[in-house]
């Protein structure tokens, strides 16, 4: 009896272990990165760092600023054409649909999801970069195709389904009542969605939108493949642009001495840019899940 | 049938409300967008990419003349089962950790779900970065299938402890009671009774973390590093699939060969995801 009670601690302790794990890593990550990028920001001075215009690590020069200024145009784009589609397309599934056509185009949605970046980066680079280039060529633009409206419409390809999947769960969470309460007074099928049950699944519907956010800030394969890359500040939609995942990727490999910490400190600020949209959809659905 | 408009008076309605008919169009617009870009992809890959499929890129041996993607499928399979011989102990337990053992409002309960959370929203690269400054480089590892696969491994951590305690959690009291009722122990129970009934959703978990590792990049570059050959052991670099794919699309060298190992690549996420989805719904169904 003795020897059971014993492999019964011993088990427990075991378990117990493997759940700090995540505790664990969470520590780790955070210690390396920040004890690797944050000497470097000191050299370099943080506000030269954050708020430099230039890049050229050749001269010694750090301005991580028009990288900063790339992921957010990107991912504002991203949000601009991802958002409004998929917030119609979770209507269509959730208040539209045919039940025959709904399994499978849920199906579908799922499927978007579980495509790797780089297909989608790939995708990006010998369909949408071409056409990019000899649309804005047929229209007197210059530019090589690979710009800022190149990257933000494949990355608003990429974040539909994390929208579709949080707006229409949100949808459905709002209770019948309002719907049939909307319709009563006379209101239209639309009416009744878009002025009653979008703005009763408010919460959920921004949560799915930050968390989209987050998806286009990190996404690093595809946006390299379509971007352009250039370290320069942006000069227009249809002109290449660098952001912080990519200038992680792309010189990291030759990097070293305060280059390569420098580097680090990029991946540190997108860390940083990261947790604070994580905080937010916690707060978001702590809020949506109080309204049920 | 009450009230059941037919499909004249409906269109009768539209046209008096043109704001209504607007925002339906609308709705159905954007529909259409999203799922005919997903079937383009997904016809355009496979209509370039089949005809390219030859067997010269099955050879087991990569050349700057054949470009095969055999031995990145290779390691892409060492990559996994690697990873999975990680994460999958460790998030199990931490699953029976969180459901089995854990008092209900203990303080601790809510640090593992904040950071699990956290873990869930970091993007790759940050993982990635991450893995060649730990295991890279501190604890010396060099680039490696095992430095990748450990960061890949923390990175499907909180998907497959998620699944395996929704999976716990769908398990009626009922059995546990009846196993303690019999003089079975908690460890006795636990992995006679509760982790039987729960391998579906389980499995479901991990064959999705399985679709994620086959599709990572970001992560590996600059933990397993880029070397097209099978390594001799674990502690060797190698590239995977996708690691693959990315360096053929940006060299600009072998864009048939390019199309070619989306073809695999995608191939083989969809049929990972295709086969997490169905075990999952077969669960929801039983």
């Amino acid at each position: 009896m003795k020897s059971k009670a014993w492999t019964e601690k011993f088990m427990q302790g075991v378990f117990f272990i493997a759940a700090c794990a995540s505790v664990l890593a969470v520590a780790l990550i955070c210690i390396f990165l920040f004890a690797n990028g944050l000497p470097a920001m000191k050299e370099i001075g943080f506000v030269k760092f954050l708020t430099g215009t230039v890049w050229r690590p050749n001269n010694d020069l750090y301005g991580i600023l028009p990288m900063i200024i790339g992921s957010i145009y990107i991912t504002a784009g991203a949000i601009l054409f991802g958002v409004p589609t998929g917030i119609l397309t979770a209507v269509f599934m959730a208040k539209y649909c045919p039940k025959v056509i709904y399994k499978p185009l849920k199906s579908a949605t799922e499927l978007l999801a579980g495509i790797p970046s780089v297909i989608y980066g790939f995708f990006g680079l010998v369909v949408l970069v071409p056409l990019i280039r000899n649309t804005g060529r047929s229209m007197g633009f210059s530019g090589n195709g690979s710009s800022i409206l190149t990257a933000s419409l494949l990355l608003g390809m990429m974040i539909l389904p994390t929208i579709i999947g949080l707006t229409e769960s949100a949808i459905r969470a709002v209770p019948d009542q309002y719907y049939e309460g909307a319709l009563a007074l006379g209101a239209t099928h639309e009416r009744s969605i878009f002025k009653v049950i979008i703005p009763a699944a408010k919460s959920g519907v921004i949560a799915g939108i930050v968390l989209g956010i987050g998806r286009a800030i990190g996404e690093t394969m595809a946006v390299i493949m379509v971007a352009g890359n250039q370290a320069r500040m942006p000069s227009g939609i249809l002109k290449g642009i660098r952001t912080m995942t990519a200038n992680i990727v792309i010189e990291m490999g030759y990097a070293s001495g305060l280059h390569r910490e420098a580097l680090i400190a990029t991946g540190v600020v997108l860390f940083v840019f990261i947790l604070i949209i994580n905080f937010s959809v916690a707060l978001l659905k702590g809020r949506a899940g109080k309204n049920d | 049938m009450i009230n059941q408009e037919t499909i004249g008076s409906k269109m009768k309605s539209y046209l008096r409300k043109p704001g209504s008919l607007i925002m339906m169009l609308l709705v159905v617009l954007a529909s259409i967008i999203t799922f005919a870009v997903l079937i383009f992809l997904i016809v355009y890959i496979l209509v370039h990419g089949v005809p390219y499929l030859k067997p010269s890129l099955f050879s087991l041996t990569y050349t700057s003349d054949n470009a095969s993607l055999m031995p990145a499928l290779i390691n892409t399979v060492s990559m996994t089962l690697l990873s999975l011989l990680v994460a999958v102990p460790l998030g199990i337990f931490a699953a029976i950790f969180l459901v089995e053992y854990a008092s209900r409002g203990n303080k601790f309960l809510g640090v593992i779900r904040l950071t699990t959370e956290t873990l869930s929203g970091i993007p790759s690269i940050v993982y990635g970065l991450f893995g060649m400054l730990f295991f890279v480089n501190t604890l010396g590892w060099g680039f490696s299938l095992l430095a990748g696969a450990f960061t890949l491994a923390i990175m499907v951590l909180p998907a497959i402890m998620r699944t395996t305690e929704e999976a716990l959690k769908a398990i009626p009291d009922s059995f546990r009671e009846g196993s303690f009722g019999l003089g079975a122990g908690k460890l006795r129970t636990v992995f006679r009774i509760v982790l039987p009934s729960a391998v579906p959703g389980i499995l479901a978990g991990v064959i999705l973390a399985v679709g994620r590792i086959v599709g990572e990049t970001a992560a590996l570059i600059y933990t397993a590093g880029t070397v097209a050959q099978v390594p001799s052991s674990a502690m060797g670099s190698g590239r995977t699939l996708a690691v693959h794919m990315y360096n053929l699309a940006s060299e600009g060298l072998y864009m048939d060969q390019a199309y070619a190992t989306a073809v695999i690549l995608l191939v083989l996420v969809v049929g990972i995801n295709t086969l997490s989805n169905v075990i999952a719904k077969r669960l929801t169904k039983s």
